[in-house]
């Protein structure tokens, strides 16, 4: 039985799941305040879509990811597929619906008052939505967690699209799927438990920073 | 010195019975207006849309002053503000709240902490800069809602119903901070209330506004003495 | 809301050393010949033989194997798509049509192990007597006893189809002693452990399991039970991107004689799991 590389295995759990979230967050913040602050035609269609997409299952989301990168998929040429990065993008795919439909709730639930008495008080519109998200920034902290959280457990997508390579590919979750399989419930138990704890350490980090800020 | 508003025909509706009819209405000035009837009639929509945070289905509203002003939507609004009955603290400090206009002015940081403390010392406030605005009483927070508005010294100053829920000693305090406010910059204040002896005792002239129709204006004890039975009401305090 | 602009900024210069990273280490996978995709089975993967001989072809050639293990008919399909340089599967059912269509260069041997029927040591059916598989598998539905099939598109569950096909017998009309589990290979034998059923294994997952099964081995060593893996390098035509010039290195060094011996010694509790038979 070959060596689980740990240090390699959780190292790139981590690097896909932040970058996931990370780059998640960076486009589906604004758009969830966007989406929940500014009525426009198709803009009711557009929110009860992201909230469907919570639904959405991840193997769908690795089968359209892998379809894509194949060699013989439409973005077959970035020869993404088996790789880090092709994760990162499964993983994206995945948590956005998540991260954007959270934050929109969370904004909506900034009372209409507060919006006004930030309007009255010369606001832009850019203003308004910085303040706002601002107001509600324990909702969004939230939202963004979730991401990371349901990024870090995936399993089937980032097997899709990763192939759970030994000493690239393969992330912690695999590695307990793959362990369980093979009947070895110590190792997966052992990793489940890595897992708990980076999780912890990564929300605690987290949560330390914002206090301060 | 501030802006004199006029509104002419306004008229609005959220889709069900007009809220607002063909509502007109001068504001001269400096001066302390009233608008005044029971709830529901209206008031704060007229309100809103005098301080350009809504549109009116018809009608339009104009301001004017000493000297000849361009209508500039953004920079018009951000001469004029509004505190509300309940004021909303921002989840910040109170300093925080009340500097949160100035920094979207883009002042200077030592002009903003020069303002914020002048404004909370005006409502008594001194010594609250680091409190959590969240936690204050319902009268510390309308006190603070009132710095944060004349820390930007508008030139205009919408009150809706801003004393409804306060207890005497705060009702003074604030209608005095308005007054002292009035005396060094000389702007306009529109005050709306359900409540006439205040209005009596605040402003000069005003207007009844019931279920969105104008039924008189001009001088409070010529609208006072109106033969109407909603207006004889009103001002015997039996209407709200 | 200077504070907020910095924020952002932070977040921005981190997403893009984040992605730039992720880009820089996929990259690093990307010169063509640098990385050689082989598509296997997971029972062969969990068997442990690739850990064991693939360092070799790494030290001799400077190429690392990548292996994406996945079941018998997605590691071919993956090969039709160009995701894969090399397969080494143990379904010649499914392998024909792909080789008929053109998908592979060659097909060549590489090494076989057994099936084995299992199944609990009190074995009810008598396929302990049996003198050939068909005949223990017409015990098994004779008797109605337990039996798991993985029924997924796996080398094992063809095979086991075939035993039916050649009993006679339709599948499709068993009653509810016949379990569909739809898992891979040693889930199935976990769960055959455990409800005290029969199924049909390759030996090499039933050996590295072999410590913590209770059922046992019942009938083994007919013909029809070879489970002959095949190397196939993939097709360039089809897929332009495909690395052939170390595919076909590889299958030259998996039929080689050192790497056949290698093969040969690779052991689980014991037991040799694979056995060469790569033509000479």
């Amino acid at each position: 039985m070959g060596e689980l590389d740990i240090a390699q295995v959780v190292a790139l759990s981590l690097y896909v799941s932040i970058t996931a979230t990370v780059l998640t967050s960076l486009v589906g913040l604004p758009l969830g305040a966007f989406l929940a602050l500014k009525r426009f035609r198709g803009s009711w269609l557009m929110r009860t879509g992201v909230y469907t997409l919570f639904a959405l299952p991840s193997v769908v989301v690795g089968l359209v990811v892998y379809t894509m990168l194949s060699h013989s998929g439409p973005l077959g040429v970035l020869d993404w597929l088996w790789t880090p990065i092709g994760m990162v993008l499964a993983e994206s795919v995945l948590i956005f619906p998540l991260v954007t439909g959270l934050t929109m709730s969370a904004v909506s639930d900034v009372d209409e008052s507060v919006r006004l008495t930030i309007r009255t008080l010369g606001a832009s519109n850019r203003q308004l939505m910085m303040r706002v998200m601002h107001e509600a920034r324990f909702g969004i902290f939230g939202a963004v967690m979730v991401g990371f959280g349901r990024a870090i457990s995936e399993v089937g997508a980032v097997w899709m699209v990763g192939g759970n390579i030994k000493g690239s590919t393969q992330v912690i979750t695999t590695a307990i799927m793959q362990q369980t399989q093979m009947g070895d419930f110590g190792t997966s138990f052992a990793l489940a438990g890595i897992l708990l704890i980076i999780a912890f350490v990564v929300f605690f980090v987290i949560r330390e920073i914002q206090e301060r800020g | 010195m501030g802006l004199a508003i006029e509104a002419a025909g306004i008229s609005k509706s959220y889709g069900g019975p007009a809220v607002l009819s063909s509502v007109n209405l001068k504001v001269e000035a400096g001066e302390l207006f009233a608008i005044l009837g029971p709830s529901g009639s209206g008031k704060s929509t007229l309100l809103r849309i005098l301080d350009l945070l809504e549109q009116p289905d018809q009608g339009e509203v104009t301001f004017g002053g000493p000297e000849s002003i361009l209508w500039d939507g953004q920079r018009l609004r951000r001469r004029m503000t509004m505190l509300l009955q309940r004021s909303m603290m921002f989840r910040d400090t109170v300093f925080g709240n009340v500097a949160y206009g100035l920094r979207l002015r883009g002042l200077q940081e030592r002009e903003i902490r020069d303002r914020v403390l002048n404004a909370l010392g005006d409502v008594g406030l001194q010594g609250f800069e680091r409190r959590k605005a969240l936690t204050l009483s319902g009268g510390e927070a309308q006190r603070v809602a009132f710095a944060r508005a004349i820390a930007i010294e508008p030139e205009v100053l919408f009150l809706d119903e801003f004393t409804a829920n306060l207890d005497p000693p705060n009702i003074r305090m604030l209608e005095s901070a308005l007054a002292a406010y009035r005396q060094k910059t000389g702007c306009t204040v529109v005050l709306v209330s359900h409540n006439p002896f205040q209005a009596q005792r605040l402003a000069k002239r005003c207007l009844f506004l019931y279920q969105g129709e104008v039924l008189g204006s001009g001088p409070i004890d010529d609208v006072r003495r109106l033969d109407d039975d909603r207006t004889v009401a009103f001002f015997r305090g039996d209407l709200i | 809301m200077n504070k907020t602009k910095w924020l952002i900024l932070v977040v921005v210069v981190i997403a893009v050393v984040l992605v730039a990273a992720g880009l820089a280490i996929s990259g690093a996978f990307s010169p063509a010949e640098s990385r050689l995709i082989l598509a296997t089975t997971t029972s062969t993967q969990n068997s442990g033989l690739l850990d064991f001989i693939l360092p070799d072809f790494k030290s001799k050639y400077g190429v690392k194997v990548d292996v994406v293990a996945v079941g018998s008919g997605l590691a071919l399909e993956n090969a039709k798509r160009g995701d894969a340089d090399v397969v080494l599967s143990h379904a010649p059912s499914l392998e024909a049509p792909f080789m008929d269509q053109g998908y592979g260069i060659f097909k060549w041997r590489v090494m076989y192990n057994q099936y084995a029927v299992v199944g609990p040591s009190g074995d009810p059916a008598g396929v302990g007597n049996a003198w050939s598989v068909t005949v223990a598998f017409k015990k098994i539905a004779d008797n109605s006893s337990t039996f798991l099939s993985r029924s997924d598109n796996s080398g094992t569950y063809t095979k086991e189809m075939q035993i039916w096909a050649l009993a006679g017998l339709d599948a499709g009309q068993f009653g509810s002693w016949y379990n569909e589990v739809g898992k891979g290979m040693e889930d199935t034998l976990m769960m055959a452990d455990e409800l005290g059923g029969y199924t049909l294994t390759d030996e090499g997952t039933y050996f590295t399991l072999i410590q913590t099964l209770g059922i046992v081995e019942l009938f083994r060593n007919d013909t029809v039970l070879f489970n002959q893996y095949s190397v196939i390098p993939v097709n360039p035509a089809k897929n332009l991107n495909v690395n052939v010039k170390y595919a076909v290195l590889f299958a030259e060094w998996i039929v080689g004689p050192e790497t056949q011996e290698l093969i040969a010694s690779y052991t689980a509790n014991g037991h040799q799991l694979f056995f060469p038979n790569a033509e000479p």
